[in-house]
């Protein structure tokens, strides 16, 4: 039995018999016997082993955990393709008012209009953001949004009495595109990259068959970089009838400056945990709403919120729509992750086209500023810029030479960052780039944080050359040190004995 | 407008003139010029913080929640409590902000709270793994039928009607997907009749309670599945699991469910989290992240996501799931009111709903009019025929203040006169005594109506 310290014990290990904190509401009703309510052939003989922990000790518990958790209301972090900016402290807020916070799925139409304009106006400015006129909000993260967009695609080529069993996805893609993929039941057939970054033209127009069912494409793409044979690659995929999918992973990059829908995109997904502020909440709650063009919108997913005008001088009425006979039908229960649309679109009220073409702005002109920082001396030798171009929001470095001059790898940087209080970047990923750093800034950090960032790196590769056990051994401040992750996938503790 | 930017004019000049280019726009040349959008977005100019909020309560005035009415709506999602700890605590930036824990070691706080969660929905369920959330209840059915589709590789799922019409409807939109049909199992006298099973089904699917919230007899069904050679999958509601003999011990393959209940708000249907838990032997199965205890190099407890080769960043299009973002502020929440309750209070408060939804049954029962749909066994949800138009009562009622329920009509065309009512632990006797006034004078007016038109 593994002894740990006090700091170290999990809520089931602070347990005494006798101990509570739940008192239940008095039984104002006539007690009848448990056995003639449930027979007990349907009752379970031992109660749960939850806890029993008074509440102080409850709040203390979680707050010690909580101090052992790096987070972004303490401190940068830059990790690619995560969009990591500052979450708006009114959106807590305003997500907790009753009339939101309390509101039943099932509530008669009539009777949540506030919640349903609220969806419909979010809906609008996704639209007007992507360029493309009919949303859906149902799906619940990015990857909901994909199988979303690749069902729909299937629904499109079926309805039109087409059968089609590829998809296309770069070989930098986000690792939940091809996973969609599979799971919509299509064959992956991967499209390679070239030397400048871009998805390689000669080997898209190879693979575009007809049997190719869509092009699923990060734009700019998952390297950083806008991908400039956008318009060839629309009429590539286009050409063969296949749909053209947006992962808006990277929609932080763009936002007012141009649209996918403009780029010939058929389906996008938004992540509104990215770039529209949702916070991340440690793996979630996001949403992955989807815009999509118009013979794209009879397959969308059921309910869709809809408005219909006034009569006789009322106001418009919202409601909900299921009579939609080609819809691809659902993807969860109820209307969407609701507590995360109040959120996003108290952002885009905040903010408005001139603050959303802001945030692009910036988010760019950090990046591209991070970028030339580390790329003076000292830096640019070990951790070259995989590709010698203006980024948009994100960039990679590749370590390969730092491992091979200084004898350390990108993950020993990684964890050295920690003992200097930043979250690293994420490593290992795009897969096409070797010792990969993806470093994405975002538009909420001073210039201060990006020179302190550029200074940290140098300090390690300094430190590195003269000492390079220094990082490969790294963190030491942190609340444990390198973790034994083959122990934990060879014998898996998924949860407490008892 | 607002803005969260701190880069000042001179800033931004500086930033550029270390980049190397003249202005902003340099930035976006390779943005092919017909393709830039060339004006602003047609939205409305931003607003001051004090202007948003005001909008945003203006919006939650026109929604009728449950601060506003005595509601008996259920049908999934329930209008229990909160406590005020679950509030404080998830509202931490250090829980609040994160991404998903990549960097176990300046991720403790969130990794130990994921295993903690999965301990306890491993002891709700009975079964000995638990994933670290999927998005939510339905979602979490469909994931389920993808993992019995990996196990065995059959071909058709049986359904049972009592499972929510949500869920079945998304199992539907995903099996489509990947390729499987699905078929129901009706329900007699509110319990699963299932057809005989051959070799082509994947697996069954039950919900516990079903939507109509009688208690299921699992085990039998479940048994009849194992004979099949086919998985059981089964969607339950926490809080009865208090009282209700866990599906890991009724021969359970796959238990999910929607987990809002437990420590989250209604938010009018998200975000909440779905739990995921499956027996030993689909432990390489199960989608999503999952906290795995190990230790550091200083030989120090620790917590990493493991089993990670199932996943999508690793597996790519071999992964056992798509799921990258989950829900883990809502488990957390979870797992806080879960150590809240404790052991012996899950069960003080599953109790105190078996007692006053039995009180709800007898009292709605009596009325005038009204009947019990059946009369199994249920725990906190139960449907009564009216001998009147439902979507009427339904209006009178809410005319005192009182939302009885949701009209089971919109899901079962042949319960078009029925209605679900649920009762947590916020609704009182009085409450209750309420609707049943309430429900009495309006199938009494709406009998009276339809004798006239007679």
């Amino acid at each position: 039995m593994m002894r740990a310290s006090d700091d170290r014990l999990t809520i089931y290990e602070r347990s005494r018999p006798g101990r509570r904190a739940f008192v239940a509401p008095l039984l104002d009703v006539p007690e009848r016997a448990l056995d003639e309510l449930l027979p007990p052939e349907l009752r379970r003989s031992e109660a749960p082993r939850l806890p029993e922990v008074a509440e102080p000790e409850i709040v203390r518990h979680y707050n010690r955990l909580s101090r052992r958790n790096f987070d972004l209301d303490t401190g940068f972090y830059p990790l690619g393709s995560c969009t990591m900016k500052y979450n708006p402290k009114l959106h807590e807020r305003v997500a907790g008012l009753p009339g939101h916070a309390r509101l039943h799925p099932l509530q008669d139409p009539s009777r949540a209009q506030g919640a349903l304009e609220l969806m419909w106006k979010l809906q609008q400015s996704l639209g007007e953001i992507a360029g493309l006129p009919h949303v859906s909000l149902q799906p619940s993260a990015g990857s909901h949004g994909e199988l979303a967009g690749v069902l729909l695609t299937r629904a499109y080529h079926e309805d039109h009495g087409d059968r089609r069993t590829k998809v296309l996805t770069p070989d930098n893609a986000h690792g939940t595109n091809p996973a969609t993929v599979t799971m919509a039941g299509y064959e992956v057939v991967k499209v390679g990259t070239d030397e400048r970054g871009n998805v390689d033209l000669d080997d898209l127009r190879a693979k575009a068959t007809e049997d190719v069912a869509c092009l699923m494409l990060t734009n700019p793409s998952t390297v950083g970089l806008f991908e400039q044979g956008i318009e060839e690659i629309e009429r590539i995929v286009h050409g063969v009838g296949a749909t053209l999918y947006y992962d808006g992973a990277n929609l932080n990059a763009i936002m007012g400056i141009c649209r996918p829908g403009d780029m010939g995109f058929d389906i996008v997904h938004f992540n509104l945990h990215k770039s529209f502020t949702q916070p991340h909440g440690g793996g979630g709650p996001g949403a992955g709403p989807i815009a999509v063009a118009e013979r794209i919108e009879p397959y969308l997913p059921r309910p869709q919120v809809i408005v219909r005008e006034g009569t006789n001088g009322s106001g418009p009425r919202y409601d909900l729509d299921y009579d939609r006979p080609k819809s691809i039908g659902r993807l969860r229960g109820f209307q969407g992750n609701y507590g995360v649309f109040v959120r996003s679109y108290a952002y885009i009220r905040s903010l408005g086209a001139a603050g959303l073409r802001e945030v692009s702005e910036v988010a760019v002109l950090n990046a591209n500023y991070l970028l030339a920082r580390l790329q003076r001396e000292g830096v640019a030798e070990y951790l070259p810029a995989a590709y010698d171009r203006i980024c948009k929001h994100e960039f990679v470095l590749s370590g390969t030479p730092m491992k091979r001059a200084l004898g350390i790898k990108t993950l020993d940087l990684a964890k050295r960052l920690l003992d200097f209080g930043v979250h690293p970047p994420t490593v290992y990923f795009p897969l096409i780039v070797d010792e990969a750093l993806l470093i994405e800034p975002t538009e909420t950090e001073t210039k201060e944080t990006l020179d302190r960032f550029a200074d940290i790196v140098a300090e390690i590769l300094r430190e590195a050359a003269e000492d390079p056990e220094l990082a490969r051994n790294a963190p030491y401040t942190t609340p444990v040190r390198r973790l034994d992750e083959a122990q934990a996938a060879r014998h898996p503790v998924v949860r407490q004995a008892m | 407008m607002t803005s969260y930017v701190s880069a000042t004019e001179a800033e931004r000049r500086e930033m550029l003139a270390a980049i190397g280019v003249g202005s902003i726009d340099d930035l976006f040349a390779d943005i092919p010029a017909q393709l830039r959008l060339g004006r602003a977005l047609a939205l409305d100019a931003g607003l001051s913080e004090q202007e948003v909020y005001d909008e945003l309560r203006a919006l939650a005035a026109r929604n009728v929640s449950a601060e506003d009415e005595v509601t008996f709506l259920g049908a999934g999602m329930y209008d229990s409590y909160v406590p005020a700890l679950v509030d404080s605590i998830i509202s931490r930036s250090e829980f609040l902000t994160p991404y998903t824990p990549y960097q176990p070691e300046i991720s403790q706080g969130g990794l130990q709270a994921m295993f903690e969660y999965q301990t306890a929905i491993s002891e709700l369920t009975g079964l000995p793994v638990s994933n670290a959330s999927v998005y939510e209840g339905p979602s979490a059915v469909a994931a389920a039928g993808y993992v019995a589709k990996l196990e065995n590789g059959r071909r058709r799922f049986i359904v049972s009607r009592g499972v929510h019409p949500h869920a079945r409807e998304t199992l539907a939109t995903l099996a489509k997907g990947y390729g499987m049909e699905t078929e129901e199992a009706p329900l007699r006298d509110g319990r699963t009749e299932l057809p005989p099973l051959d070799d082509s089904v994947s697996a069954i699917i039950l919900q516990q309670p079903n939507f109509l919230g009688v208690v299921e007899e699992v085990a039998p069904l479940a048994a009849a599945a194992r004979e099949a050679g086919a998985l059981t999958i089964c969607s339950c509601d926490p809080i009865p699991l208090a009282l209700l003999k866990p599906p890991g011990e009724c021969g359970v393959d796959v238990a999910v469910g929607e987990g809002q209940t437990l420590g989250n708000r209604l938010d009018f249907g998200g975000p909440s989290f779905g739990f995921f838990a499956v027996t030993q032997s689909l432990l390489r199965r199960i989608p999503g992240r999952i906290a795995g205890e190990t230790t550091d190099v200083e030989g120090r407890r620790g917590f990493v996501l493991t089993l990670q080769t199932r996943e999508q960043h690793i597996r790519r299009e071999r992964a056992t799931s798509n799921i990258c973002t989950s829900q883990a502020l809502n488990a957390l929440a979870g797992v806080i009111y879960l150590s809240w309750l404790g052991r012996r209070g899950l069960v003080e408060l599953a109790e105190l709903m078996l007692q006053r939804t039995a009180y709800a049954r007898e009292r709605l029962a009596a009325v005038e009019g009204v009947e019990l749909l059946v009369d199994q066994p249920v725990v906190r949800e139960f449907a009564v025929r009216l001998g009147a138009p439902v979507e009427s009562v339904i209006a009178r009622c809410r005319e005192e203040g009182i939302n009885p329920g949701y009209p089971l009509g919109r899901d079962y065309p042949e319960l078009d006169d029925c209605l679900l009512v649920a009762i947590t632990e916020r609704r009182t006797r009085a409450d209750i005594d309420r609707l049943a006034d309430a429900l009495a004078a309006a199938v009494a007016t709406e009998r009276e109506r339809l004798a006239v038109r007679a």
